[in-house]
Order: structure tokens, then sequence, then C-alpha cells
């Protein structure tokens, strides 16, 4: 698709040299094994995270040790320790899977290694021009400081045999209208709740642009308004009238398993297709997507300022962008995530390993899951969870 | 045999009794029973409570606050959904002990004749053994509006979807005081049954019918006045523990506002480590909330005191009473019949595949739920039973240690030793645990399994010596006294005589204990920093989760290792004893 004018230079006269400079780090990293900090809490994720490590063991003899989070915080404040004590080699984090916040706070307190994204040979095959998903993080330019590796996409996902889906956040409302109590959100003070309203809050804003500035209050006012009158139609027509919410998306999605709604969301287009292979929704679960696009953000690796294996972590963050990982990745029975690779850089032989992926009839095509909205800046979604808090729970 | 002797016994018995002097002996056993529970299960409690009153002040140093200040309560009382919170909280403690004491009272009054103390703790095992998170996961599928009952319902009533009604996580918290209803109802039934070997229930009966008042109305008038005293403990217990029950109160409590001990629980877990002030704030207000409602209990005993006594003297008689008892006991047997159903579909779901609405059996089944639980449930199955096993050893030691020197100090024991015993049951857990933690850790003790089993014992050496004080007592004194006259010293007659005879009931109560034991949740997520995972936390973590298939392995395990100690505690003295009728207790 787009080939930028920066790509197209690397590719025609950079190459032999980066090839050298690949070739020593490559060297360096043999032996080495990476310390990947990676949140623990999905099953398919952590053992994906291990098929990659027995393949960059077998080709460059780098091993990888999953530490598993609960929180990425975890990995940042040990750092941040790591720093306050001097320990500014040999750390204990070697690779990070961050983005958001916690990106931005390492990023803020010079706590990465880089820029390092451009030495990736595989880097070649990521849309980095100015803009693209791939170099923003939550509105903070990533600068070459971490790297792609999934991507993330807010979807809806419904029963096609019960309900035809609403077309967008506005007509949510006459949907919710004619299907009294039968949709809902996870609680805003949960990740995906929060996530629904700024759906909501982009879609509806007058001047979307503003979302990606500080908040003001000058701004909340005029930003917010016609999110709060949207809200309060559709509140009298949500689920146990709105004095209940689900605590987070997997208890929505057994909801919608249990019929009692016939809404569910995700941050994964595959989010359908997964469950449904699990058991946990009727085979007849679809995604779909408002028609303006929906939120999307890009997962990222990133690698400490005092990693003690660096150059093997940069062999993990190339391996990751390598087409047969990343086809493995979209495959629905193994991890069933978005590749973050540009199609039109492909040769023919990877697109194919795309093309013969097991298809699924409750997976999107890429087509229809329609443009991707930037993330508004963090401190927006401070400020809303805190409002709709102040607003509905007293 | 041992009903009709106890029978005679009041609760605490006289302090002398005649026979041979005092053996020295028994003082220092005496001074070790008391400095173990002094220092292993008081001082802690003091501890944890002065560094929860300190946080709550606004004093914390570690992380950087120095008080005392009032801002925690401030900013507790900015917590939105505070004042429903604390509302909540009193009305599902208090309508759930009282549903349980009425209804137990009930089942007790009509079939307290076919039921013996022993053959009441077989029936009421299961329910006794099922740990709180388990049966509330099971319910919450049962009665939810897409649950069980609707299921089988739906085609009959012609729902095409589940109606739109909040049976769990209701904002009134129905679900919760049903499901406490039928955790803490089999105790208190309980414990009214050993209360009522201990009065003359058949002389009272006998003289009440005489003059003409009706089974009902006797039992109204004349049998709970005299059983209530005995049972006033237990009742307290219930009330405590409904009041600031957090696994229960996560699945099948309403969510916005919950209860206030979901909510302190969970701000006390936030990751923005100065939400410990106002926790520590609210964990005082938690207390207060439980001692004020102690405060209540006592003031409604005296007015029901004389409300009860005026109407005694009016004398009414007849059968007007007899369908109020019908009803209560068919009640309870309905609750039990819904845990009995919980119970029941936490199994039917752990070996579903695929089970959407409205089907009454899931489409497909598989037991991948067992196979994909066993790279984690193997571990958590561990830890639990180390933990049930370390606590319920060192309880029932303990427990055998205190009443052998009651024995040998020829005394009853003293109303502060049985408060001393009660009093973890009595504190809100979230009141002292935190602070607690901090001790340990400033101690520099770490989080991890010894912590826990620390923590856990608070709780289960109560239930182990509430357990084993009545039947301990009920034990023939001719046989240590035959023994004594044959030559036999203090711990002979210990080891070859009465623990023999008590093997059933010190079964019976360690099955309590590792019951106990498995069931606690806010001890082992506190004291093990989340990093000692058993079934119990792992089940009400899942509980949230999407996989209710994972969820129901975990807490059909959970309710299976108590459930197994229980069938043990009955099995082995029967194997055991199968010739020796006698020693079977009251299941003679």
């Amino acid at each position: 698709m787009r080939l930028t004018l920066t790509t197209a230079l690397v590719a025609a006269f950079a190459l032999p040299a980066a090839a050298q400079d690949w070739q020593e780090t490559l060297d360096a990293a043999r032996g080495q094994t990476v310390y990947w900090n990676a949140w623990g809490g999905d099953g398919r994720t952590n053992a994906f995270i291990d098929w990659v490590g027995e393949r960059t063991e077998d080709r460059y003899g780098v091993t990888i040790e999953h530490v598993k989070l609960s929180d990425t915080a975890e990995a940042v404040t040990r750092v941040v320790s790591e720093k306050a004590a001097g320990r500014d080699e040999g750390g204990s984090v070697d690779l990070i899977w961050i983005n958001g916040p916690n990106f931005l706070a390492m990023k803020e307190q010079g706590l990465l290694h880089g820029p390092f994204v451009s030495d990736l040979p595989n880097s070649r095959h990521v849309d980095l021009s100015e803009g693209a998903p791939a170099t923003v993080d939550f509105t903070e330019a990533v600068e070459g400081m971490e790297s792609p590796w999934r991507l993330a996409k807010f979807v809806f996902i419904h029963d096609s045999a019960r309900v035809e889906p609403p077309a967008d956040m506005a007509a949510m409302v006459d949907w919710a209208e004619a299907n009294p109590g039968r949709m809902t959100h996870p609680d805003p003070s949960n990740f995906m709740g929060a996530t629904f309203l700024k759906q909501a809050l982009i879609e509806l804003a007058p001047d979307a642009s503003a979302l990606q500035e500080p908040v003001t209050d000058a701004a909340w006012e005029t930003t917010s308004e016609p999110l709060w009158d949207w809200y309060d139609a559709l509140r009298p027509n949500l689920w146990r009238g709105a004095e209940a919410f689900p605590e987070n998306e997997s208890v929505q999605h057994q909801l919608l398993n249990d019929g009692e709604v016939d809404i569910s969301m995700a941050f994964d287009p595959a989010a359908a297709a997964s469950l449904i292979a699990q058991g946990l929704l009727p085979e007849t679960a679809r995604v779909f997507v408002p028609e303006g696009g929906s939120l999307g953000n890009v997962s990222f690796v990133a690698i400490p300022y005092n990693a003690n294996a660096k150059a093997g972590a940069m062999v993990v963050a190339n391996e990751l962008l390598d087409p047969e990982v990343q086809a493995h990745m979209q495959n629905i029975e193994v991890l069933g995530s978005y590749s973050v690779l540009d199609p039109g850089t492909l040769d023919a032989e990877a697109r194919a390993a795309f093309d013969a992926l097991p298809d699924a009839p409750a997976l999107p095509a890429l087509e229809d899951l329609g443009d991707t909205l930037l993330e508004p800046h963090a401190s927006w979604m401070t400020r809303l969870t805190q409002a709709w808090t102040e607003r509905y729970i007293r | 045999m041992t009903r009709a002797r106890s029978a005679q016994q009041p609760l605490h018995p006289p302090r002398a009794r005649t026979g041979a002097p005092r053996p020295a002996g028994g003082r220092a056993l005496r001074a070790g029973v008391l400095a173990a529970v002094v220092l292993g299960l008081l001082l802690p409690i003091a501890a944890g409570l002065w560094e929860t009153l300190r946080a709550a002040f606004g004093h914390f140093p570690a992380i950087g606050a120095t008080g005392p200040s009032l801002s925690p309560f401030a900013a507790l009382l900015a917590t939105p959904g505070l004042g429903q919170a604390v509302a909540l909280s009193l009305w599902t403690g208090f309508a759930a002990t009282a549903l349980s004491l009425l209804l137990a009272l009930g089942l007790c009054a009509v079939a307290h004749a076919r039921l013996s103390g022993s053959r009441g703790a077989r029936l009421l095992a299961p329910f006794l053994a099922a740990p709180h998170a388990a049966l509330a996961i099971g319910l919450a599928f049962t009665i939810a509006p897409s649950g069980w009952i609707a299921r089988v319902l739906a085609p009959l009533l012609g729902w095409d979807r589940p109606p739109d009604v909040a049976l769990v996580g209701d904002p009134w918290g129905l679900a919760l005081i049903a499901g406490l209803a039928i955790k803490e109802m089999p105790f208190l039934v309980l414990m009214l049954l050993s209360a009522l070997t201990q009065i003359p229930l058949r002389e009272a009966m006998a003289a009440g019918r005489s003059l003409g008042y009706g089974r009902g109305l006797v039992w109204m008038k004349v049998i709970v006045p005299q059983v209530w005293p005995l049972i006033r403990l237990p009742v307290m217990v219930v009330l405590a523990y409904s009041l600031s029950v957090v696994d229960m109160a996560l699945i099948l409590g309403p969510s916005n506002p919950p209860t206030l001990a979901v909510m302190l629980t969970r701000m006390f877990s936030d990751p923005d480590i100065f939400a410990l002030l106002p926790a520590s704030a609210g964990a005082l207000v938690q207390l207060t909330l439980v001692l004020g409602s102690f405060a209540a209990l006592l003031a409604a005993e005296r007015v029901a005191g004389a409300i009860g006594l005026w109407w005694i003297r009016a004398g009414g008689r007849g059968l007007t009473a007899e369908p109020i008892l019908r009803g209560a006991a068919g009640a309870a047997a309905a609750l039990l019949a819904l845990g009995a159903l919980a119970m029941a579909s936490l199994v039917v779901w752990s070996v579903a595949f695929r089970w959407p609405w409205p089907a009454p059996l899931p489409e497909s089944w598989s037991w991948r739920a067992w196979r994909t639980a066993s790279g984690g449930w193997d571990s958590a199955v561990f830890n639990t039973l180390v933990l049930a096993g370390l606590t319920t050893a060192a309880s029932l030691v303990l427990a055998i240690a205190w009443l052998e020197g009651e024995d040998r100090a020829r005394r009853g024991r003293a109303g502060w030793a049985e408060a001393l015993i009660y009093l973890p049951l009595l504190l809100p857990q979230i009141g002292f645990l935190y602070g607690l933690n901090v001790l340990f850790l400033r101690l520099g003790l770490r989080a991890d399994l010894f912590a826990v089993a620390w923590a856990q014992a608070l709780f289960v050496f109560p239930y182990v010596m509430i357990t084993l004080s009545a039947p301990w007592r009920a034990l023939d004194a001719r046989l240590p006294r035959a023994a004594a006259s044959l030559g036999a010293g203090p711990w002979r007659r210990l080891v070859a005589v009465k623990l023999p005879v008590l093997l059933a009931p010190m079964l019976t109560a360690a099955a309590v204990g590792v019951a106990v034991s498995v069931a606690q949740y806010l001890p082992t997520l506190f004291m093990g920093a989340g990093r000692v995972a058993t079934l119990t936390t792992e089940a009400v973590t899942l509980a949230s989760g999407s996989d209710r298939r994972i969820a129901a392995a975990y807490a059909s395990l959970q309710a299976a290792l108590p459930f197994a100690a229980y069938l043990a505690a009955f099995a082995i003295p029967a194997l055991a004893f199968r010739h020796r009728r006698a020693l079977l207790g009251g299941a003679a």
C-alpha cells in the first residue's frame, strides 16, 4: 500500500550497511536469555510466546524467558527501582510488552533503549510513515523506542441469530429503545467499559481533534456535552435499567452466551471466532464495527535502557515482525490477533501464508473492520471515568 | 446414651468436683496453652487492629504518610456510594442472620425429635462443608434470570429471552441474603441441636402440652427462651460474618455500590497506594458497624424479652403457631434444596463445553475444563491441602491442650476465656488483616504459605474449639476416673482413654477445621499478597471471568476437599469401632 520515501530510501541504499550491523547484533545475541516481561493473563498469548521462544532458540540461539506479569506497571516499577539503585547495566528486564501510559512513563523518564525500530530488518514490512498506527501510542509519538507486534481494535459482538446490530454509536439509542434491556457495557472503572465511552466520545465529539491534546476544562465542556446527552437517552434502556454493569468484558461475553444481552464488546477483531472456538459463545456470534470506524491501538515491545540482553531483545522484536510469525499469530487457532504488517510490502510467499490461514465464519474480513480511530490523550480517559462515576453513582 | 447424660449437664460444669487433688502438671499445661493463644491469636489481632488504627488516622510512614490526621476519613466519606454501601451491609447482614435464625428454629422445632446431634451433622455436612465461594458460584447460575431454574421454566412459560430482572447482584442484595442463609442456617441448626441437649426439653414439652399449649407454642414460649442464651454467641458469629463477608458478596451481591466490605477490599488492592489510608478508615467503620450491631442485638434481646414475658403471661394456648413453624421448616428445606441444586450445577458446568441459553443441559460436553485447569489447579490444590493440614493440626492440638487443661484444673470455662475463643469470629476480618500484613512486612516476614497458615489458624482454631468442646465435656467422667483408680497418670489417661474414646468428635472437629481453612478468602488474599493461590482465591477470581466451566471446576474441587474430610470423619470411626458400637457416639 503506502511505501513512503523513507522506507524506499532505506530499502534502496541503506540495506547493505544495515545488513552488516544486523549480523553484528545476531552475533552478540547468540546464547543470550531474554527476560520478556509480558502480561500473563491469557493462556493463548502465553503459548504463543513459548512458540516464539522455541523459534528464536532454533534460529538464533536466543532463549526467551517469559516473566508473567499481572500488570505491566510491575515491570516499569522494577526498572524505575533499578535506576534509583544505580543499576544502569545488567538490568533484570530485557523486553516489555507495553503501550499507552506505561510507555509514556518510561519514555519520559528516559528508561528506554533506542531508537531501535528502524534497525530491525523486518521493520521494512511495517508502515512507519508519520501518523501511521504503529508510530503513535495513545497520542505519544513512538520515535522508534518501541516495536509493534500485534494489533488491537475495538469491536462489538452480537448474536446474528437474534438481532441486527445498530449502525453506529448514535444509532444505539434507537436500537436500545426497540430492544430494551438487551445491551449494556462493562463498568467504566474497567478498561473495556471506559473504551466503550471513549468510542462514543470520539464519534459524538463536535471536534474530535481536541481529543489528541491533553484535556482542558473548556475542551471537556464542549467535547463531552453530546456524549452525556447520548448516554442519558441510552441509559434507561440498558440492561437492568443501568442499575448494574458487568465487571469486565468477559462477564459480558457470558451474558451474551446466557442470552441476557444481545451485544458484547472486545478489543480483538478475532474475539467472536476465538470465543466460539472455545465454546464460550453460540456459533452464530459475529463482530461488527460502528460505521465511522473504531478505536484501535497497537501492542508494542520496548527494551529498557539497562537491559542485560539488548541484542537478544532486538532479535526477538525483529522475529515478532517476521511475516511467518505474524501469519502464525493471526491464525485463529493460535492467537487470532491481527498482523501489524503492511500487506503491500510482503512478497508473494508471505502473502500466501496469510491467505492460507484457516478461516472461521465469525472472523471479519480486514475491510469490514473500517477505519481505525486514534486513542485520545490518556488524560481524557481519566476524566471520562471520573465524570461518569460522579454523574451516575451516588 | 451420650445425649441422655449430657442433658443433665449444664454448659459450664460447676467449679468444684469431687476427686483427687489438683495435679501440678495441669498448671504448666494451662499456662502453655494460654501463652500460645495470647501470643499466637490475640497479639496478632491486637497488633493488626493497632496498625489499621494508625493508618486510618493517616499515619503510615512506609508510604510517607505521617499523622495523625482526619484526611483518610474525609477521603472515605468522599467515596461515591459509601452511604449506600453501609446501608446495604447492615440490611444484608441483619436480614441474613434473622432469616437463618428463624428458619433454623423452625426446622429444629419440627424435626428435632428425628435429628440427633450427630445425625443432623451428617445430613447437614454437605452444606457445612461447601465453601461460601463455591456455593455462591453455583447459586449465581442456578437462580439467575438466565440460570438453571429459568432454563427449565423457559419452554413452559414461552420465554424466548430471559426476563430482565436482577436476581443475582440485585440492588436489595436478596441473592446475597439467600446465599448467606443457605450457609449459616445449617450452622445454627447444628448449634441449636447441641444446645437442645442441654435443656430439659422433653419435660418442658410434656408440661406445656399437658397445660393445653400446642407444640409450636411450647417451642416459642418455653424452649426458645431457654436455648437463646446458649446460641447467642453463634448468632453473633453469624451476624458478624454476614455483615463483613467478602467472597460471597463479590459474587452474589450488588456491584455498584457493593457492600462496605467489598468496597474496602477493592480499596485495599487499589494500585494507588494512598488508597490504603481511607481503606483503613473504612475498616474502622466496618468494625464499628459490627460492634454497633452487637449492641443492637442485645438491645433487641431485652425488648423481645419484655414483649415475650407479656405474651407468655397472657397465657394464650392452642395450635395457632403450628402453621408458622411448618412454614419456616418448609422454607428451610426449600433453601437447602436450592443449595443442593447450586452444588450440582457446578459439577455439570465443569464438564460442559458449549451451554448457551435456553438449553437446560449443555449442548456439548468436554473434560476440557479439568484438563485446562491442570496447569494451575495442581498447585492450588497443593497449597490448599498444606494450609488445611497445617492449620487443622495446630488448632486441634491447641484445642485438646486447652480442654485437657480445663479437665485437670477441674473447672469450667470462664466467660472471658469463651469470649477469647470467639474473638476472631466476632471481629470483621478486614478490620485487622491488612494491619497484620503490614506488621508482618515490617518484621521482615515474607508473604508466604506460613504467614497465610497463621492468619487462617486465627479462624480455624475457634471453630475446632467450638466443635470439640461439647463432646469433650460430655465424655463419661467414670472412664478416666476408672483409669486413675487403676494407677494411670494424667497423660496416660489422656492418650489411652480420652483420645481414643473421643476419636469421632475429634475427626469431626478436624473436618470442620479443614472446611474453614479451605473456605478462607480474605486471610489468604491479604497475607499471601496474592501470591499464595488456593482453590478459594482462584475460584473467586475465576468467578468474575468469562469461563464458568473452569470456575466450576475449581469450585467443585474446593467443595470436594472439605466434603472428603467430612466423609473421612464419619467413615474412620465407623471402621475403627465397628465392633464397639457405644464409641460411635450419638450415631448408635
